[in-house]
């Protein structure tokens, strides 16, 4: 992990807004949806927590936030470092309280220009499971706990088309994330009744660093800017409790968001 | 009594010695037996603090090197801590050289960038100190769990991972040990003990240091810690006694939030926070638990006058007698005991 600071709560939206208050952890929060997404929960009053390697990109996301009001902190970590998981849990929820919403937004691509499984390395598919799929596991089994024991929570898996179809190239990629639905899945089976609720969402091909990274030639102009999808994101876990547990949600499905007044 | 060495790998295997007040009795189980011990109604109330990593390796400016333990954060980003001299848990607490003498505003140095100087030194001992660090919010809390490590004792066999002193469903660290009752408490077992009708309830309570090493500085333990309440916990011990069913504690630390609380506004439970400085003992007259789900305590440990609340010191010894002889395990990764009528 590396530092950060807190935010200014002279400042905040913590007060107002349809998620005031709310304790948010979003992982891969320095760029792209993680970063829409942040931006999003707190400007309707989530106390954001924002996790990304980098701890400059991070720091510079978590700034512009706190900028323009809203509360958010950056924890540097790996999410696939078995050693990060248990202190970025902890730090988290010292600085914005147990945590309500958990997204698992942290992904990796594996090696690029995306090659076919037979040309995959080994070490670079279980690099993308640590990443996508363990990490996600690790800190959900913290987390979830506490969430359960408060009965009520959310986690959010952020998926994508590869888990459901399968695309040359796409190998590791896909087994991940179809891994990372199945988790999904499972959790919301085990923690039905609780309180706490599990979905996953596909959001959607999107313009974004890593869309770039898989596919370099696609048009931008066909591409949804990540911004808008982060809106329609941030209505749906507004109400977790009119979210059917277990599901699986792809975001072009979800209602464009009225602008809150 | 012989501690447990290392986290054993099925806690719902571990022993759990039944201890009945009412009919001064003493009965063996296991963990796994505890849905059959408590009735639909009955109300466990467990401390969700996770754990810490208190212990710091620090050094003064003049090269001494000290151990620092954090024993909680009374006001917001100032701790009280405990200090040692050289060395870390592999020597027993009792072996431990005493730390260089500091004056308030004198520096310890735990990394390059990481820091705390010392705010006050307490009238007691100059061992207790209160520091501030260099850094606050996220930036402070990363570096803590950079430069810190669980505290352990010289009974364990190794260095103790950050999540072998968590429980199932810690959140907020606040304790500077494990609040171990719940240790055992998999989700599984809470799980089907919700299935059978048990409430399960939760607050916060920072758990402190359990030795110093020094007699005189144990006899102040506990020291003053935190708690917060929150309502659903109010109103799920409220429905309970309404009930005619029992609120189990599980451990001292949530008997001293609840009692505390109790004491601090006339016999009720209030939700909210505070800071309480209650002890325990035998005459203490229980408020709001009605058992306690807890570790083998020895009579050494402060923790046993706090059971003499819950059942008489004649009974408490018998069942310690017992569990020495049948083998039962003590400290925060050893057997467990429900005392419960």
């Amino acid at each position: 992990m590396n530092q950060s600071e807190s935010s200014g709560d002279q400042a905040s939206n913590g007060g107002a807004g349809p998620l005031a208050g709310r304790a948010v952890l979003i992982t891969g929060a320095s760029q792209g949806l993680g970063k829409a997404l942040a931006e999003e929960l707190a400007r309707q009053g989530a106390h954001v927590v924002m996790v990304a390697r980098d701890p400059a990109a991070l720091e510079a996301a978590a700034h512009a936030i706190r900028r323009s009001g809203g509360v958010a902190h950056a924890l540097a970590a790996d999410i696939g470092d078995k050693d990060a998981v248990y202190p970025l849990a902890g730090a988290a929820a010292a600085v914005v309280g147990p945590i309500d919403l958990l997204i698992h937004n942290a992904s990796t691509l594996g090696a690029t220009p995306l090659p076919l499984l037979l040309d995959t390395a080994c070490e670079d598919l279980e690099r993308v499971l640590a990443v996508n799929v363990i990490g996600p596991f690790r800190l959900s089994k913290i987390i979830a706990g506490s969430m359960a024991l408060r009965g009520k929570g959310l986690l959010v898996h952020i998926s994508s088309d590869a888990a459901v179809n399968a695309y040359p190239g796409w190998g590791a990629y896909g087994l991940s994330k179809a891994a990372l639905d199945h988790l999904s899945r499972t959790w919301a089976a085990e923690l039905d009744g609780t309180g706490v609720r599990s979905i996953a969402i596909d959001p959607g091909e999107m313009n974004t660093r890593m869309h770039a990274d898989a596919i370099p030639d696609a048009d931008p102009a066909t591409l949804t800017d990540p911004a808008v999808i982060a809106a329609r994101i941030a209505a749906l876990v507004a109400r977790p409790e009119a979210i059917v547990n277990g599901a699986r949600i792809e975001a072009s499905s979800l209602a464009i968001p009225q602008e809150a007044s | 009594m012989s501690p447990a060495t290392w986290p054993r790998s099925n806690p719902l295997a571990e022993r759990l010695l039944r201890i009945d007040p009412r009919a001064g009795s003493i009965a063996d189980a296991h963990v796994a037996d505890l849905p059959s011990l408590l009735g639909p109604g009955d109300l466990l109330v467990l401390n969700d603090s996770a754990t810490m990593p208190a212990s710091l390796q620090g050094t003064t400016d003049d090269g001494a090197p000290v151990e620092v333990r954090l024993l909680g954060e009374p006001a917001l980003g100032r701790f009280s801590a405990l200090l040692f001299g050289a060395g870390d848990w592999h020597a027993r607490t009792e072996d431990r050289p005493l730390p260089p003498a500091l004056a308030e505003g004198a520096a310890i140095h735990f990394s390059p960038d990481f820091s705390a100087r010392v705010a006050s030194v307490s009238a007691a001992s100059p061992r207790f100190v209160e520091l501030t660090f260099d850094a606050e919010g996220a930036r402070f809390w990363s570096a803590l769990y950079r430069a810190g490590r669980p505290i352990q004792y010289a009974y364990l066999d190794a260095p103790l991972p950050l999540w072998h002193v968590q429980t199932a469903y810690a959140s907020r660290p606040w304790s500077a040990e494990l609040p171990s009752a719940g240790r055992p408490l998999a989700w599984g077992l809470l799980l089907e003990l919700r299935c059978r009708g048990v409430k399960v309830a939760s607050l916060t309570h920072a758990a402190g240091l359990s030795s110093t090493g020094d007699p005189g500085l144990d006899a102040l333990l506990p020291l003053p810690e935190r708690f917060d309440i929150p309502e659903a916990t109010v109103l799920a011990v409220r429905e309970a006694h309404a009930g005619g069913h029992r609120v189990i504690a599980v451990g001292t630390t949530v008997t001293r939030a609840l009692e505390g609380s109790a004491a601090q506004h006339d016999g009720e439970l209030v939700a909210g926070s505070g800071v309480t400085d209650l002890r325990l003992h035998g005459a203490f007259q229980l408020r709001i638990a009605d058992g306690i789900l807890t570790g083998i305590h020895d009579p050494s440990e402060s923790h046993f006058d706090l059971l003499e609340a819950f059942a008489p010191a004649a009974l408490l010894r018998e069942a310690l007698a017992h569990a020495e002889e049948t083998g039962y395990l003590c400290h925060e990764f050893g057997d467990s005991s429900l005392i419960l009528s």
